[in-house]
């Protein structure tokens, strides 16, 4: 007797389980029971699962009956032949997806050759243990695990081309590059996945050497006249949207050139670009400041007093203007309503974005780095034959990495560039190492990619051989230029008067806790206060009830809110923060009361 | 020689003249011997902390960046099931917190002579050791028909540990008092003393029963005699040193425990204060990182000053501080500000948090000097 459970829920007992699951199983095959369900029987407890719930992870497998595989070769010809689709195998029982629970009572084998008459199961590909991107890494099984991790979470970093129609698309925050090339090592997932039609890399040559010290630390070299053919080149594209928004008692925003007598209205050169819609015109250059939409909204509050005002009708300015460190070439303007059926306006800014020091580039390998240096054509170390290598990588980051393919692939894009043909390097079922290296031998180089190379300054012939080969670069999209910052003078909170946080705000560099605790450790207990001096204030004192007085400056006096103006009053510098700090102190009844003596 | 070394006496902790006294050649000339001791007294004055050196944050950098690096390991001992014990960075937590309740007590206990040698070690660690009943009871049984709990003693167990049943009676008569203990049949079986215990009572102290007390010392859980450097020692797991150190037969110089606090109990607060820095320095030697002792002198010597071990919590030391707005800038400001504004404390802003809120120069390194002119100075 076992009992059976539907979804977690208990639905009643069997008496002979195996017996049940048996013909549960195979009237799933025959389509009586749909296809999603599993079924799983627990020895242990000797409880009977069917699952049929969402959010299962479920995978395909091949049935196997009496040790044979039930896909044969007549299958295989009709699906060549496309007469048979994947939907066929499955209605036809053929091919059957498993849950994590139904996988425990299964004998699954790796390969046909490995087949028993117990087995149950066949494995379609060992491929399938991974998951479309990772495939994407060649030869990957002779990674290091956790670079095949790496190396397929970078792919989804790459800038390439993500869709023909990328240009009438109205994308936040995308990167298209402008040469994409199909990878010449590639696997058949590339096939599977049609990445032919979106690829997202350049295949470049690749020398493994330092120079200059500019590639240390995971850096790499970059060859100027690379880039200038249009290596990495890139554009980023950013919308701006504004809508027409409504506000309560009628009132709503109003998309066109403001006023001058606007409250917050900006210089007449940042409307410049503006035409009579209150609409920036196609290709036009920003940069930042300039006014993209022009836009004005309502006064912020119209209750209590402000009707008295005289000012209260004018209106407020909500211009969307171009952020601090922005630029880029107006692309496309879209004009429409939103589904409130108010006016909304997307301007899409097109940059282009040349590969530059710092950018990031990475093989598919997980073998990520910046841009140390870029240096000119004449200037490159070349080769016997004359090949001046796009890209030099440091062979620092291979002995700690293992990331073995890596090299294989140098080696691999090597022969395929030179044999003019697609190298298949499928994880499990790559073209072996060896054959790679005899066809080399045969185009006439050396069978372990290296070659005598010469100093491109001095002309002098290297000591040594370097290995160099051909490989497929991806370019991600954090670049420098969204990243860059610094401040020496800027914005303010208007609580603290400390400087903002955030790039975005033109922030400052936090000097935290612990940085704090190494001045006073040095004993550079001035340069400390010097470096806290951002909200410093100078306030006046009532030196008889220890709080602060207050300064007129149009009657030229100092007075104590409390003892009035027969008191000595003192002026003293303390920090902003400080001066808050004991304002909230009285605001909870506390009362600070502060005593001054001689410094000296 | 003398002679010179006298002058020196004053300028020289006598550690360091009895130092050169040991090391300096026989036959040395008189220039050269005073050219080494001046030698000396400028090193050892560059090695001292000069006046406004903030030694304390110094000492909290030096301790805390090779604690950044230490692994939360546990050292097992080969052969002994569940004896381990915790070193890395949780025992530093844990020595530096001032926690009374350690994780893991231990004892190194050394013995005197013949008993060093090997003698009875095998009966001096059974003696040592504490044993309950469940620890010799093969069976523990509750019978409510009767509302009695009936015991089986495992007799191999007992008799290694030479245990008779005269002495076992004796025992658990003490440790149970409000039960009765009666043997027949070799089975001990307790009942209430007083008639209206009902059965419910009787099953809640099954527990109690188990855990009674027969014989050895209290908190000394496991035992492992080990031979070292040529003398049998025991190291315990567990941990009690008044009681140990009262055997006759331990040798009380150099017999320890881990338990900073048993220390203090037992030998006082200059005891523990080097016990602490013993237990702080051996876990960052073994973890091969390398940090100035002086450094761990100086946070035993703040745990230890008043008289009573505090740990680096917000109950401890930080409670110690002068500051209202340094304690207050540390954990829970609210209750700080509250206390402090109720009995008009004050702030003498002295050290280096109040000052770093305030904006001010805080008291040390350049900070602490001040340059005072005479404002009438040409009158005169």
């Amino acid at each position: 007797m076992a009992d059976v459970y539907l979804s977690g829920k208990y639905i009643g007992t069997t008496d002979s389980p195996s017996e049940f699951i048996s013909r549960v199983r195979e009237e799933r095959r025959k389509g009586i029971i749909p296809d999603n369900v599993n079924i799983n029987h627990n020895h242990e407890s000797n409880e009977v699962f069917i699952e049929a719930a969402r959010g299962r992870l479920r995978r395909p497998l091949i049935v196997v009956k009496d040790g044979k595989p039930t896909l044969t070769d007549q299958h295989i010809k009709q699906l060549e032949k496309k007469e048979a689709r994947w939907s066929d195998l499955v209605k036809q029982g053929i091919i059957e997806y498993l849950d994590a629970s139904e996988e425990d009572n299964t004998l699954i084998a790796f390969f046909e050759s490995e087949l028993t008459p117990k087995h149950t199961h066949l494995e379609i590909t060992p491929l399938a243990i991974f998951g479309l991107v990772t495939a994407l890494v060649p030869y990957a099984n002779f990674n290091s695990a956790q670079k095949v991790n790496t190396g397929s979470k970078n792919q989804k970093q790459a800038l390439g081309f993500y869709a023909s129609n990328y240009h009438i698309r109205m994308d936040m925050d995308v990167n298209v590059l402008h040469y994409p090339q199909k990878p010449v090592v590639k696997s058949v997932m590339h096939d599977i996945s049609e990445y032919d039609q979106h690829p997202s890399g350049q295949n470049v040559v690749v020398a493994v050497m330092s120079y200059k010290g500019y590639n240390m630390e995971d850096a790499i070299i970059i060859n100027k006249a690379s880039i200038e053919r249009g290596l990495g080149r890139g554009t980023y594209f950013r919308p701006m949207v504004a809508e027409e928004l409504r506000y309560s008692g009628g009132l709503v925003d109003e998309i066109s050139i403001p006023d001058k007598d606007v409250k917050g209205y900006k210089s007449e050169k940042d409307y410049r670009y503006l035409e009579e819609d209150g609409i920036i015109y196609p290709e036009a250059k920003v940069k930042e400041g300039d006014v993209v939409i022009g836009k004005t909204s309502p006064p912020r509050f119209l209750s209590g007093m402000d009707q008295y005002r005289l000012a209260s009708d004018t209106r407020r300015e909500s211009s969307l203007i171009m952020k601090h460190g922005e630029e880029g070439i107006v692309d496309l303007i879209l004009i429409t309503e939103n589904g409130e059926g108010n006016k909304l306006v997307q301007v899409k800014i097109r940059d282009e974005r040349i590969p530059e020091i710092g950018d990031k580039l990475t093989s598919r390998h997980g073998q990520k780095g910046v841009i140390g240096l870029i240096v000119p054509h004449t200037d490159m170390p070349f080769t016997i034959s004359g090949i001046v290598p796009d890209l030099l990588f440091s062979p620092h980051g291979i002995p700690s990495r293992m990331t073995m393919a890596h090299l294989i692939e140098l080696l691999a894009g090597k022969t395929g560039g030179l044999s003019g043909r697609y190298i298949n390097g499928t994880i499990f079922d790559s073209e072996p190492e060896e054959a790679l290296r005899k066809e080399l031998l045969g185009l006439g180089f050396r069978d372990n990619g290296l070659e005598t190379m010469y100093n491109g300054e001095t002309g002098e012939k290297f000591t040594v051989r370097i290995f160099v080969g051909n490989m497929y670069y991806l370019r991600l999209k954090h670049m420098v230029a969204n990243k860059i910052h610094s401040r020496a003078r800027g914005p303010i909170q208007l609580l603290t008067r400390q400087p903002t946080e955030g790039r975005a705000k033109e922030g400052g560099l936090r000097l935290g806790e612990m940085e704090k605790d190494t001045f006073v450790a040095h004993g550079a207990s001035l340069l400390l206060k010097e470096r806290f001096d951002s909200d410093r204030t100078v306030v006046p004192l009532c030196e008889n009830c220890g709080i602060i007085a207050i300064h007129d400056e149009f009657k030229k006096k100092n007075y104590c809110p409390i003892c009035g103006e027969s008191v000595e009053i003192s002026f003293i510098e303390i920090s902003y923060a400080f001066k808050l700090m004991l304002d909230e102190f009285k605001s909870m009844g506390i009362y600070p009361k502060m005593q001054l003596k001689s410094k000296y | 020689m003398e002679d010179l070394l006298k002058k020196y006496e004053e300028k020289l902790p006598s550690a360091i003249i009895d130092e050169i006294r040991e090391n300096m050649p026989k036959k040395i000339s008189e220039a050269k011997a005073r050219e080494i001791l001046e030698r000396i007294e400028s090193e050892y004055e560059n090695m001292k902390a000069e006046p406004g050196e903030s030694v304390g944050i110094v000492s909290a950098e030096s301790i805390g960046e090779p604690g950044t690096q230490m692994t939360l390991n546990t050292f097992h001992f080969a052969g002994v099931a569940e004896m381990n014990i915790t070193t890395g960075l949780p025992r530093i937590i844990e020595i530096l917190d001032g926690r009374k309740q350690i994780t893991t007590p231990m004892m190194e206990i050394y013995l005197k002579k013949p008993y060093s040698q090997g003698k009875d070690i095998k009966k001096i660690a059974m003696y040592i050791k504490e044993t309950k009943l469940s620890d010799i009871a093969s069976e523990i049984t509750l019978n409510i028909a009767e509302s009695r709990i009936e015991v089986s003693i495992n007799e191999e167990k007992a008799k290694e540990l030479g245990i008779t049943e005269a002495k076992l009676i004796q025992a658990l008569k003490i440790s149970n008092k409000t039960l009765s203990v009666d043997i027949k049949k070799g089975t001990y079986i307790f009942k209430a003393k007083s008639k209206d215990e009902n059965a419910n009572q009787i099953y809640k102290s099954k527990d109690k029963i188990k855990e009674s007390y027969i014989r050895g010392i209290r908190g000394i859980k496991q035992i492992l005699p080990v031979k070292k450097e040529g003398e049998f020692m025991i190291i315990t797991a567990g941990s009690n040193l008044k009681k140990i150190l009262s055997l006759p037969f331990v040798d009380e110089t150099r017999t320890t425990t881990n338990d900073i606090f048993e220390i203090e109990d037992a030998l006082g607060i200059e005891a523990s204060r080097q016990a602490l820095i013993n237990e702080v320095y051996k876990v960052i030697d073994t973890q091969g990182l390398n940090v100035d002792i002086r450094h761990l002198m100086l946070v035993a010597d703040t745990m230890c000053f008043n008289g009573k071990l505090k740990g680096i919590t917000r109950y401890g030391v930080v409670k110690e501080k002068a500051s209202v707005l340094a304690r207050a800038s540390f954990e829970t400001p609210i209750k700080h500000l509250i206390s402090a504004s109720i009995t008009g404390e004050l702030d003498p802003l002295n050290s280096v948090v109040e000052n770093v809120m305030l904006n001010q120069p805080v008291p040390v390194g350049t900070g602490l000097p001040k340059l005072v002119t005479v404002k009438d100075a040409g009158k005169k």
